[in-house]
C-alpha cells in the first residue's frame, strides 16, 4: 500500500526533477570514493587469491584474466559495493527520514496536502537507480583494472597473458546480468530504508534501530536477489 | 467552523478520547486545554486527519472529513495551515524556501508573485532580513513566526497550533499569541490552539474547550473562566496561590 503511494501522481513534475538531481548527487557523486576505495580492493583480492589457486595447475596463466574479469562482473562488483552502498546510503536515507518523521516534518507535509511517501521516496528510488548502474559499472573497471595491476605487479603474471584471458569467452550476456543486478539492488537499498524511516517510532533510539534496521534488511534483500537473479538468469 | 462530534480514541486498549463533541468557531481562537495526557494532542490530530478516530465525526463547515477520499483530502488540506510544537521547518531550506514551499508545490504563481506572497507573509509575522537565513540560525520564536507564516502563506480557512508557546518565554509567548489572534480575525480563519499555557487562555481564549482524562471538562470563553465555580477549573486554570490571590483580587476590584 506504502509503495503504490510512493509511485502514484507528482503533485508539482518540477519539484520532484529538482529532487531527483539532489539526489543523483547525494547518491551518486558522494558514493565516489568509498566506491573508488573498495574497487581497488576488491580487484587486487581477487587477483591474489586465483593467482593463489592457479598456482602449480594445468589452468592455462591468461585464464586469470578471464575469470577475474567473470568474477567481478558477474557478482563481486554489483553485490559487494551494493551492500557497501546499502551501510552509506540505507543509513543516511533511513536517518533522513526518520528525523523528518520525528520531527513532524512528515506530519507538516501531509496537511499541506502532500503525498509524502511519493516525494520523500520516489526521488530517491530515481536518483539511486540512474546512479548506483553507473557507480557499480565504474566498480567493475577500477576492480578489473586494479586486479591487472596486481595480477602483474605483485602475482607474476605478464599483462599480454592478463590482456588474453581478459578478452577471451567474452559474453555481453553477463554485462547485462550485472546492470539487472545493479537496477534490482539499488531499488531495495532505497525502499527498504526509507520505509524503516517513513515508519520510524519516537526516540533516539528508535532512529538507530531503523538506520541499523535499513542496513540489515537491505542487505539481506540484497543477497536473496542476488540469488534468485543468478538461478534465474544463469541457472 | 470546524466541529468535532462524540469523537472516540482507543491506543492498545486505553480510551484516549471519550466521545468529545464541540463546535470550533469561525474567526474565533479556539482553545483545547487541559493536563498533559488530557488528550489534547490527539483531539489536534484526529481533528486535522493525522489520527484517524475509531469512532465520531469531523466536520469542515459542510465537509464531513472522515467520508472524503484521499485525493478530496488531500484537496481540503490546500485550505489547512498548521503549526507544529516544534516548528517543522525544513531543516536543508532557508526561510524563504520553507515559506515558498507550500506554493512551489501547489499553485502556478510565478516566481515573483510567489516571493511577494512570501515577503507579505513575513512581514506580517514581523520577520525583516533572516528570507536567507537557515532554521538553525534563527531563535526559537523567530522559528514559531516562520512556521506561521508558512501555514498561511496559502492563505487558509482553518488555521491549527500544537502548543505554539511552548519553549518561548513570557513575553514572546505573548506576541505569538497576539499574533494568531489578529491573523484569525483578519483573513476570518477557524483556529485551534492546543495549549497548556495559562497565560494564553486568559489572553486569547474566545471559545475554550477544557478536557480532562480524554473527557470534556468545562467549556466557555476566558471570561467565563473568571466567573465559574467549576472546581476542576479552579484547581487546573488557578492551581497555583498567586494565581488563585490574583483571580480573587480581580474579582474583588470587578464587584
Amino acid at each position: 500500500m506504502w509503495l503504490i503511494k510512493v509511485f502514484s501522481k507528482p503533485e508539482k513534475t518540477r519539484m520532484y526533477y529538482n529532487e531527483v538531481l539532489r539526489q543523483i548527487e547525494e547518491i551518486g557523486f558522494g558514493s565516489l570514493k568509498i566506491v573508488f576505495i573498495i574497487s581497488v580492493f576488491i580487484g587486487a583480492v581477487t587477483a591474489i587469491q586465483l593467482s593463489y589457486q592457479f598456482g602449480g595447475t594445468l589452468i592455462p596463466s591468461y585464464y586469470i584474466g578471464y575469470t577475474l574479469r567473470e568474477m567481478i562482473i558477474v557478482d563481486l562488483a554489483p553485490t559487494i559495493t551494493s551492500l557497501v552502498l546499502a551501510g552509506k546510503i540505507g543509513s543516511s536515507i533511513a536517518a533522513e527520514i526518520g528525523g523528518m518523521r520525528q520531527k513532524e516534518i512528515i506530519d507538516a507535509m501531509e496537511i499541506m496536502g502532500l503525498n509524502t511517501p511519493a516525494f520523500l521516496v520516489l526521488p530517491k528510488i530515481v536518483g539511486a537507480v540512474f546512479s548506483v548502474p553507473l557507480l557499480i559499472i565504474l566498480a567493475a573497471g577500477l576492480s578489473i583494472f586494479s586486479g591487472f595491476v596486481t595480477a602483474t605487479a605483485l602475482a607474476g603474471f605478464t599483462p599480454a597473458d592478463f590482456i588474453k584471458g581478459l578478452t577471451s569467452f567474452y559474453d555481453a550476456y553477463t554485462v547485462w546480468v550485472m546492470i539487472i543486478k545493479a537496477f534490482v539492488f539499488s531499488f531495495i537499498i532505497v525502499t527498504i530504508s526509507a520505509y524503516h524511516g517513513y515508519f520510524v517510532k519516537r526516540g533516539s533510539i528508535e532512529l538507530g534501530k531503523a538506520g541499523t534496521d535499513a542496513i540489515v534488511y537491505s542487505s539481506i534483500l540484497i543477497l536473496v536477489a542476488d540469488y534468485v537473479i543468478a538461478q534465474v538468469m544463469m541457472g | 467552523m470546524i466541529k468535532a462530534i462524540n469523537i472516540h480514541k482507543s491506543f492498545d486498549g486505553t480510551e484516549v478520547l471519550k466521545g468529545i463533541t464541540f463546535d470550533f468557531r469561525k474567526s474565533k481562537t479556539n482553545l483545547i486545554i487541559g493536563r498533559s495526557g488530557a488528550g489534547k494532542t490527539v483531539l489536534l490530530k484526529t481533528l486535522v486527519g493525522l489520527i484517524t478516530p475509531d469512532n465520531g465525526e469531523v466536520w469542515y463547515d459542510d465537509i464531513d472529513f472522515y467520508k472524503l477520499s484521499l485525493k478530496e483530502i488531500r484537496k481540503l488540506r490546500k485550505k489547512v495551515g498548521m503549526l507544529f510544537q516544534g516548528n517543522a521547518l525544513f531543516d536543508s531550506m532557508t526561510i524563504e524556501e520553507n515559506v515558498r514551499f507550500p506554493l512551489d508545490m501547489f499553485t502556478d504563481m510565478s516566481f515573483e508573485e510567489k516571493q511577494e506572497q512570501v515577503n507579505s507573509c513575513l512581514n506580517r509575522v514581523e520577520l525583516e532580513g533572516v528570507n536567507d537565513k537557515y532554521p538553525a540560525e534563527i531563535s526559537g520564536g523567530m522559528q514559531k513566526r516562520v512556521g506561521i507564516a508558512r501555514a498561511i502563506v496559502m492563505n487558509p480557512d482553518y488555521l491549527f497550533c500544537d502548543e505554539p508557546n511552548s519553549g518561548l518565554d513570557p513575553k514572546t509567548a505573548l506576541i505569538i499569541d497576539e499574533l494568531i489572534q489578529s491573523i484569525t480575525k483578519e483573513n476570518n480563519m477557524t483556529t485551534i490552539i492546543n495549549t497548556h499555557d495559562m497565560n494564553s487562555v486568559m489572553e486569547i481564549g474566545e471559545n475554550i474547550l477544557l478536557l480532562d482524562n480524554g473527557e470534556v471538562a468545562w467549556t466557555g470563553s476566558k471570561d467565563e473562566i473568571m466567573h465559574t465555580d467549576n472546581k476542576y477549573i479552579e484547581n487546573f486554570i488557578f492551581a497555583s496561590p498567586f494565581l488563585k490571590k490574583l483571580k480573587n483580587q480581580a474579582l474583588d476590584n470587578y464587584k
